[in-house]
């Protein structure tokens, strides 16, 4: 009875705006890409620096209080690309500021992105393991 | 006459009198259906203060202020004071209601808190335990997002079931005696918690409409009426998810409660055009529906007697992430205006 009384998604324009918005997320990357290649900068490097140009810009955008909103039509558009981790950052620092910076941020830092960097950080610590095992054997 | 039916009704021998009422809201809601009923609209999310969280004291404060101005009365002569929120430790109220020094209950009753702390009133006043009593509650959406939820500049989306926390406030003055009055209390209906198991705490209406249910049910069967009894019955934030659930339980016991039924999460929002989802919700939703609403259309006889009956919903981030369901309640009031019938 709860299941017929809710509200369903609309699962079919969700999927449209996020990969039309993580999609253009994307292109920008690729785009902010291209242009390190072109100042002459190496493909590895050019690659780590679109990823901080990303994390930027995915700062100042929910620091100029855009963010969620583009993230309410994106969906996991915006969720995914690493703009999505850096607003998961930066807006617990902008609303626990009034509990001062040590109580405040300094503990809810990473209240939102803390499983994923713990748990990330763990998984990639098993899998050097997995992979230096494999190497030794074979 | 009895004072309490089988069910748990209680009956108001002397008809405690709603004599002030105050309600203050935040810029969304002012932009909504009722937008030119509330006292005061407060259209900074900080109300000139430091943190979300004063903001929300200094609404229950104003609110209160309203209703006294309303009244006629001063401060001093209020007796008792029953007032809520929903943030931790009711702190919300209790620095908001701090420098009028009145005997003081805090009341958890999450979203039902202005039926609560209504019901309460009106029992010490009807027991001769007070004169005048006053009722508060409020809510901030930001507040209890940050409280409840995610940081409010966190990319996520919402579900299309949950609910926007109505930021305002509302309070009423209770008297024992008046000549001029919103309207008399002649009956009520505490609440008994509902679990339906319901773990979504993003489909609260779905948690609290059993709890509407039973206590509809139970005073119907308590005062022998129906809905076709009353002008209107008024749910305290259900919304539209949880509307829809309590016709389709209450069907299954043969009441049709659509021709009578209104709920303040659907009224004070226009649901399609604020992008509010299911409908508003939190304590202040239903305090300034019923402050700036319902209680003039009482007084002036639009309305000649209603059931305005306000759910909540208890959980906590502890009790959601240990898997643990969400309970709900329901207070109910019965409310008639001062004319009367005989």
């Amino acid at each position: 009875m709860v299941h017929e009384s809710s509200i369903p998604s609309p699962v079919g324009k969700d999927c449209l705006f996020a990969f039309l918005i993580g999609g253009g997320i994307c292109t920008v990357g690729e785009l902010i890409k291209q242009i390190y290649l072109g100042l002459g900068i190496e493909k590895e490097t050019a690659g780590i620096l679109t990823s901080v140009s990303l994390i930027f810009l995915g700062v100042l955008f929910t620091a100029l209080c855009l963010y969620h909103k583009l993230a309410k039509y994106g969906g996991a558009g915006t969720l995914i690309p690493i703009t999505g981790f850096a607003n998961a950052v930066a807006a617990p620092i902008m609303e626990f500021k009034s509990e001062g910076y040590i109580l405040g941020i300094g503990t809810q830092f990473f209240v939102v992105a803390g499983p994923v960097i713990s748990w990330g950080t763990i998984a990639s610590v098993v899998y050097g393991i997995v992979y230096f095992l494999l190497r030794q054997l074979g | 006459m009895e004072k309490r039916g089988a069910q748990g009704a209680l009956y108001f021998q002397n008809e405690p009198k709603l004599i002030g009422r105050g309600s203050i809201a935040g810029e969304k809601e002012s932009e909504g259906p009722l937008g030119s009923m509330f006292d005061e609209i407060e259209p900074d999310c900080h109300a000139g203060c430091e943190t979300f969280e004063q903001a929300e004291s200094s609404l229950q404060k104003r609110a209160v202020e309203h209703a006294m101005r309303d009244a006629g009365a001063e401060i001093s002569e209020i007796d008792l004071l029953f007032g809520g929120d929903l943030l931790n430790q009711c702190s919300g109220t209790a620095y908001g209601i701090a420098g009028f020094g009145l005997p003081f209950f805090s009341l958890y009753g999450a979203c039902s808190t202005m039926a609560e702390s209504l019901l309460l009133a009106s029992l010490a006043v009807d027991g001769g335990y007070a004169s005048r009593a006053l009722a508060v509650t409020s809510s901030h959406f930001c507040a209890a997002e940050r409280q409840f939820r995610f940081p409010l500049e966190y990319g996520g989306q919402r579900s299309q079931n949950a609910q926007w926390t109505v930021t305002g406030s509302g309070s009423v003055v209770v008297a024992d005696e008046a000549e001029r009055y919103y309207a008399r209390v002649t009956a009520a209906c505490p609440g008994r918690i509902q679990d339906y198991g319901i773990l979504d705490a993003s489909n609260m209406g779905a948690a609290m409409a059993p709890a509407a249910a039973d206590t509809l049910l139970r005073f119907f069967e308590d005062t022998g009426t129906g809905p076709a009894d009353y002008d209107r019955i008024i749910t305290g934030d259900l919304a539209r998810v949880g509307s829809d659930l309590l016709y389709r339980i209450l069907e299954k016991h043969g009441v049709n409660l659509r021709p009578v039924h209104e709920d303040c999460g659907l009224l004070i929002f226009d649901r399609e055009r604020q992008d509010v989802h299911a409908g508003g919700s939190g304590c202040g939703c239903c305090g300034t529906v019923l402050c700036a609403k319902i209680l003039p259309e009482l007084k002036r006889g639009a309305l000649k007697k209603i059931l305005f009956l306000a759910t909540g919903a208890y959980m906590s981030l502890t009790s959601s992430k240990q898997g643990e369901p969400i309970m709900g309640v329901a207070h109910l009031l019965q409310l008639e205006s001062p004319e009367r019938e005989d």
